[in-house]
């Protein structure tokens, strides 16, 4: 396949592991966040680790759209879901995150009109299709997809669409960030940032972690050789006692970001005073709503909502996975009360979820095994 | 690695080859009938407790049936294909070569098959004619009859247009023992073409995807292709037919029932470049997308080249290749070993990508 195949290629890895081993200082552990969940399920599914020395440890981040997403804001879906006016629409993956009565695919079973789209605009090609139906997108994501709904929102006010309605839970990735770098608990040494919601916000957001906090950020690609090459540029930086923002996905990624995504946003979504994350709790200025102008098209203003917040199950540590304070095997219901095929929380469900990525992936990753070899 | 990640790990195999006691879902939702995880806790938790028998109890594509010193395998399919026409074939004939693959790979010469017709009321006589004119010519290229058959009519809007239920009874006229505990450490996987091509095929027809994608559904009947192998070599332990859940499930499968660790090549898996290409977009993985007519066979390490050699003499064989070894460790698990250098595990399909594929 051209433009992918090249990027996984085993000799050049090879090559690039060998160059990583010999960035290591004797005696040093390092500890790597990797943001996104698209890293996280990129790293588990195609080995990355087995590449790398057993002094780096990659620490899985906040950046799964899925995985954050609050249990309160699920139990709101499927309230809105189970109105027999309503077609509900979402991208696969939400459909199976538990919510206090079941998942959205639960509901489906006991009637609710529930559809998997892969695009904002399939769910706007549904509202033209059922005039006599309301059709509910349940948007979710960072700054990725947030675009994509904003020019929906737009297409849905240019035709005039009245039966056309966004449940918008996106959030913004900084604040969590610092968030992290905030937290006590957990020693960074570098960040792989955050590859496609680089290509809509660009690379200068990034530098108060560099300037503030004095940790190196590498914006990297999704293939493996992109994570990898990100790994040596952090460890090349920290070498050279450097912290800045540098830019490993330049094929995609610009500096100033990409203005049109930016000003589609800006038009049609503002910052919420406040959003609730799933594990890391209320965090000010981090997600967008609908401008007041567009609240005809606002799901949470249509809608009677129960809008309350409901915690999450007590034996669930989705929230200290996702600020890669334990491991997702740390858990202590993980892959035993909570597996795929039954997730308690939002990591075991999405591709993108760290604890989800280690399971159906990464549990006998090859260091793992070396590791659990007789010295 | 550290000795309570160790633990964690042993308790998940120690659950994972522990057969499910009861179904969690109050409800039966899509994923129950993916094939993958969900389905295996139906079919133990649910129905096999209910209907238990000896004949019943290996769970396998086709029941081994033994009366009067003759040996039948006997097997039944139910399709739900949408939409019904598509690239490369049709319901009438994945009904026919579904149930024919599966008596196939339980190493049986297919005899007869039964239909049986769901059809919704105002459904078009003339697509219906289609539909039964293709399983004769499916029917006929297999070699096999469609003995008997049966119709139900239901009103409009409770069912899609035509689901077709086939079953089908063949003869076991080889000295084969087919089951996984033969197994062995040192044995090599056998594919006999390129794979996801069925499941792909039908997610592009759908036309909800935008794709265009030139692809077309793979439904074959397996039989000429198995007696061709089976005629080559005597060192086929097991063979598999990897339709819903795809590559991955069946050797899952087979990991955990035969008690042992089989290892993937990557690179060495035939797939289309459309088919990798549209699987990218969407995010999903090849080695899980439904197959109707390829066969996966596990040969005797000595017998492999021979094996090979043969299916890929058969047209249906053409694009064969080796794509892996069983091992001792770990026992019941598959391990890929990736393009890149790294491994991973790959499990039984988790949740319900593509429904109603087949």
């Amino acid at each position: 396949m051209r433009f992918v195949d090249e990027f996984r290629s085993g000799e050049v890895a090879a090559r690039l592991a060998e160059q990583i081993a010999a960035l290591v200082e004797p005696g040093r552990r390092y500890k790597v966040m990797e943001v996104c969940g698209g890293h996280t399920h990129a790293i588990y599914k195609h080995g990355v680790e087995d590449l790398l020395p057993d002094e780096i440890e990659l620490v899985h981040g906040p950046g799964c759209p899925v995985c954050v997403i609050p249990m309160g804001r699920q139990d709101d879906a499927i309230a809105m879901a189970e109105r027999a006016e309503v077609i509900f629409t979402t991208f696969g993956d939400m459909l199976r995150v538990p919510s206090s009565n079941g998942s959205l695919l639960d509901a489906k079973a006991r009637g609710a009109d529930v559809r998997m789209v892969y695009s904002p605009l399939d769910a706007l090609k549904l509202a033209r299709q059922n005039p006599d139906r309301e059709v509910v997108f349940f948007a979710i994501g960072f700054e990725t997809t947030t675009p994509s709904t904003a020019l929906t929102i737009q297409r849905a006010r240019a035709e005039g669409l009245r039966n056309f309605f966004v449940f918008c839970n996106h959030v913004t990735i900084i604040p969590a960030i610092r968030a992290i770098l905030d937290s006590p608990d957990l020693r960074l040494d570098g960040f792989i940032g955050p590859g496609h919601v680089s290509t809509v916000i660009g690379i200068r957001p990034y530098r108060f972690i560099a300037r503030d906090y004095g940790r190196p950020v590498v914006v990297s690609g999704f293939e493996p050789l992109d994570v990898l090459q990100g790994v040596y540029m952090i460890l090349r930086q920290l070498r050279d006692g450097r912290s800045e923002v540098e830019n490993q996905y330049s094929r995609v990624v610009r500096e100033q970001g990409n203005p049109l995504a930016l000003r589609a946003i800006a038009e049609t979504m503002e910052l919420r005073t406040t959003f609730e994350w799933r594990g890391l709790g209320f965090i000010s200025q981090s997600a967008l709503k609908l401008r007041p102008q567009l609240a005809e098209l606002d799901a949470e203003l249509r809608y009677e909502l129960p809008g309350v917040r409901v915690a999450d199950p007590k034996a669930c540590q989705c929230g200290e996975v996702l600020k890669g304070v334990i491991k997702p095997w740390e858990c202590k219901v993980f892959g035993t009360a909570c597996t795929p095929d039954h997730p308690i929380g939002t990591c075991m469900v999405s591709s993108e979820g760290a604890c989800a990525a280690y399971y159906n992936y990464g549990r006998y990753a090859g260091r793992r095994r070396r590791e659990a070899a007789p010295a | 690695m550290a000795r309570d990640e160790r633990d964690v790990l042993e308790a998940i195999e120690r659950r994972r080859r522990r057969p499910p006691r009861k179904l969690l879902d109050e409800r039966i939702t899509l994923s129950h009938g993916a094939g993958g995880k969900s389905t295996h806790a139906l079919v133990e938790a649910l129905f096999l407790p209910e209907l238990r028998n000896p004949l019943l109890e290996p769970l396998a594509d086709s029941a081994i049936v033994e009366s009067n010193g003759a040996r039948l395998a006997f097997s039944t399919d139910s399709y739900v294909v949408k939409p019904l026409f598509f690239p490369g074939g049709d319901i009438g004939e994945l009904a026919v070569n579904g149930t024919v693959n599966d008596l196939s790979v339980a190493g049986a010469r297919p005899l007869c098959l039964s239909a049986g017709f769901i059809v919704e009321e105002g459904y078009s006589a003339a697509d219906l004619r289609r539909i039964a004119a293709s399983m004769a010519r499916a029917a006929a290229a297999a070699g096999v009859a469609v003995a008997t058959g049966d119709t139900k009519v239901v009103e409009r809007g409770k069912a899609d247009g035509v689901y077709v239920n086939t079953s089908g009874i063949g003869l076991l006229e080889r000295e084969l023992d087919l089951r996984p505990a033969r197994v062995r450490p040192g044995d090599r996987v056998l594919v006999s073409g390129t794979i996801g091509d069925h499941g792909m095929a039908i997610m592009i027809a759908r036309g909800e995807l935008e794709l265009e994608v030139e692809l077309a559904s793979d439904t074959a009947p397996l039989a000429s292709l198995v007696e061709t192998l089976l005629d080559a070599t005597g060192g086929v332990r097991v063979m598999r037919d990897p339709t819903r859940g795809g590559v991955a499930t069946v050797l899952a499968e087979l990991a955990l029932a035969a008690e042992v660790g089989i290892a993937i090549d990557e690179r060495a898996l035939p797939i289309r470049p459309e088919v990798n290409g549209a699987c990218e977009i969407l995010g999903i993985d090849p080695l899980y997308v439904a197959n109707e007519g390829k066969l996966l066979a596990v040969v005797a390490p000595e017998e492999a080249d021979a094996a090979l050699a043969a299916v890929r003499s058969h047209p249906l064989g053409l694009d064969a290749r080796l794509i892996g070894e069983v091992r001792d460790e770990p026992p019941g698990l598959v391990l890929l070993e990736t393009a890149f250098g790294g491994s991973r595990v790959v499990d039984m399909l988790a949740g319900d990508p593509l429904p109603r594929i087949c």
